[in-house]
């Protein structure tokens, strides 16, 4: 049986592999997202910012930002599902996938926001679950809580057209 | 009535000023009144979604859209005070035209006592092309006079 690989080789493939497809989108450093990985598990990460606020009254998590949030997780999450087998069977190369060309993202066809309370004004997170996932069309759900993982303020449904495969 | 519309203007513009994440992205209101609102954005690099292309990213263009949505509910002649976002489903038809402003218009296709139904579309500069975006919403109303 083959050895398993030294932890450390491990790591920064996959850390390197994500960053390298994040680092790509100006959008998800405007709006201040990260992802925090566990294995193959990515959690959306929105940090609090002023900017993100939409009802200073409250105050409030602009409506816009959440849906955005929603759908960077969803569409990270799915292209992180896409890229996982080939990154760990050395088909792809870390190197190549940061360096010239950037990644082809899937496409939203359509998303749909479920609003179920108002977003505080602190770190909000984000887990997506790819619930079809054809050559083409790839149907994501995504989950976005605050303080209480049951406790949802926002959940959506989105479809994606896939890029062609390479 | 021009004075109306004027009003609900300068009240929309104000409206929209002290929303910071709407400042963030530039938005402007173009025009408001009785249950329609047009706000547009400009292009920026931070939006991009897409590197390859340069193609802004929908959620900007979806926060564009819902703020537009709010504005003509607030415009509309029920009077709601306050409102929020219940659902909104965004169809993204096309990609935006790199470099160029988008202009989203909403309209009330109805209004009950507690929700409005919104329909909003999204363009970008380039004629006859069609929206880049459209959306269908639910927005929850607050009335001022609510016990």
């Amino acid at each position: 049986m083959k050895r398993p690989e030294p932890i450390q080789v491990v790591k920064q493939r996959r850390d390197a592999a994500l960053r390298a497809l994040m680092n790509g989108v100006p959008y998800i450093r405007f709006l201040g997202i990260a992802f925090d990985r566990r294995g193959d598990e990515l959690t959306g990460v929105l940090h609090y910012d002023e900017k993100l606020i939409g009802n200073p009254g409250l105050p409030a998590l602009h409506g816009g930002a959440t849906a955005a949030f929603l759908e960077v997780t969803a569409t990270m999450t799915l292209c992180w599902a896409t890229l996982w087998d080939d990154l760990e069977a050395g088909r792809i190369d870390v190197a190549t996938l940061s360096a010239s060309q950037p990644t082809r993202l899937p496409k939203t066809i359509d998303f749909t926001v479920d609003y179920l309370r108002s977003g505080l004004p602190r770190d909000a997170y984000a887990r997506a679950r790819v619930n079809r996932s054809g050559r083409r069309y790839a149907s994501v759900h995504v989950e976005g809580w605050q303080d209480n993982r049951d406790r949802l303020f926002a959940q959506a449904t989105g479809h994606f057209l896939m890029p062609p495969r390479a | 009535m021009s004075g109306t519309d004027d009003n609900a203007i300068v009240a929309a513009r104000n409206f929209v000023a002290s929303l910071p994440h709407c400042r963030a992205l530039g938005m402007v209101v173009e025009a408001a009144g009785d249950g329609v609102a047009t706000l547009s954005m400009p292009y920026s690099e931070a939006l991009i979604g897409d590197p390859g292309t340069g193609v802004i990213h929908g959620g900007a263009i979806s926060a564009l859209m819902d703020t537009s949505g709010g504005v003509a509910v607030l415009s509309h002649s029920t009077g709601a005070a306050m409102t929020a976002t219940m659902d909104l489903r965004i169809d993204y038809m096309r990609a935006a035209e790199p470099g160029g402003r988008i202009t989203a218009r909403a309209h009330c296709r109805h209004v009950t006592r507690s929700v409005a139904f919104v329909r909003a579309e999204a363009f970008d500069e380039m004629p006859g092309s069609g929206p880049v975006a459209v959306a269908n919403g639910a927005f929850a109303l607050e009335r001022a006079t609510d016990p």
